[in-house]
């Protein structure tokens, strides 16, 4: 009881805290300064039509460069914590050893019809789905990490519908740090031929609206794409080996 | 103040009240979930100008005029930054929580005094 009302103190003060952003601050009617440029300048300066793309992958590129290395370390970190240590393995060795009988019974139980044929038929389509939204990432919403997500969910439904199905780390890791490699080095490139560090103008600008303008920008963001997409996969397919225990 | 910075700062609310008082490891980062949900509403909604349209270039918004109809790029733009590290860190979290349930077989925060003082 005492917990709940030292809790609801807490939530208090920090309500209290908060108000003033809510009554004193009052929002913008303009853009600010540098929005303005953005919004402005930004469709003749980086030929894209998403401005909010531009401003990730282009203007604050190296922000996105960071935010993709917090995913890596995050993955890495939970396929560290999940590792399973060899005496483990030696341990759920010797108690399937000794438990026969219950060994059978605990195998998984395969995957309704209806989820087989499910995810057979939306695999391909959501693969599909990704793909489009990481390249049209610099016309419509969406981009390199939503594109990633969904790639993500197709292969979640895979390891749904196949529950005995492991997936080759080596691939996925493979695509990984070759696609994170590929995403630095454009930038370098970028430092070398064009304005700076991820300038998206070592590629033709092309006409606003197509789907082959904005220079590296669909470059960049496939990349970041199929990086996001295999690390999220990656700590899937390690949560799942982690069921299997 | 618009009605999506209120919401935000409830969903905060909300979320630190469930952090505080739930016991299970689980709700707790379920807690945390919230909070970061009504982060991310509120700062999307600072970027809001009433009236004007998404900062994407096409037949909706001209382009010599892109300055005076669309809301402000950046708020979106650090909020899917956000929302991919939230993501992120939610996964570490869940899979902190599985380690110590593989140490002790417990999620209630309370079995775990080791760093109580």
């Amino acid at each position: 009881m005492l917990r709940r009302i030292f809790a609801a103190f807490a939530v208090v003060l920090l309500a209290m805290a908060l108000l003033p952003f809510i009554t004193e601050i009052h929002p913008f009617q303009e853009l600010s300064p540098v929005a303005r440029h953005y919004a402005e300048k930004g469709p003749d300066e980086l030929g894209g039509a998403n401005l909010v793309t531009s401003v990730i992958v282009t203007y604050r590129g190296l922000d996105t460069l960071g935010e993709v290395t917090v995913l890596f370390i995050a993955t890495a970190g939970v396929g560290f914590l999940l590792r399973r240590d060899e005496r483990d393995e030696e341990e759920s060795a010797a108690a399937a050893g000794t438990d026969e009988s219950g060994s059978a019974g605990n195998s998984p139980r395969p995957a309704s019809e209806l989820l087989m044929s499910g995810s057979m038929l939306l695999f391909p389509l959501l693969m599909l789905f990704g793909v489009y939204i990481f390249l049209h990432g610099h016309l419509t919403p969406g981009g390199g990490f939503q594109g990633g997500v969904v790639i993500a969910s197709a292969m979640l439904l895979v390891m749904l519908s196949r529950v005995s199905l492991h997936l080759n780390h080596t691939v996925l890791g493979l695509v990984e740090s070759l696609s994170g490699f590929s995403y630095v080095v454009i930038g370098v490139v970028g430092l070398v031929l064009a304005g700076g560090f991820l300038d998206n103008r070592i590629l033709p600008l092309g006409e606003l609206g197509n789907l082959l303008s904005a220079g590296a920008i669909p470059v960049i963001y496939s990349l970041v794409g199929l990086k996001v997409g295999t690390e999220l996969t990656n700590i899937l397919e390690t949560m799942k080996s982690e069921e299997e225990l | 103040m618009t009605l999506g910075t209120v919401i935000g700062f409830a969903l905060i609310l909300i979320g630190v009240w469930g952090m505080l008082t739930r016991s299970n490891l689980i709700k707790i980062i379920i807690g945390f979930s919230i909070i970061d949900t009504g982060i991310h509403l509120v700062i999307v909604s600072i970027g809001y100008l009433p009236g004007r349209t998404a900062p994407i270039i096409d037949g909706a918004v001209d382009k010599a005029r892109a300055g005076l109809e669309v809301v402000d790029p950046i708020p979106s733009a650090l909020v899917l930054t956000a929302i991919v590290i939230g993501l992120a860190i939610t996964a570490l979290m869940l899979t902190y929580a599985v380690g110590m349930f593989r140490e002790k077989k417990s999620l209630n925060i309370g079995d775990y005094k080791e760093l109580k003082w």
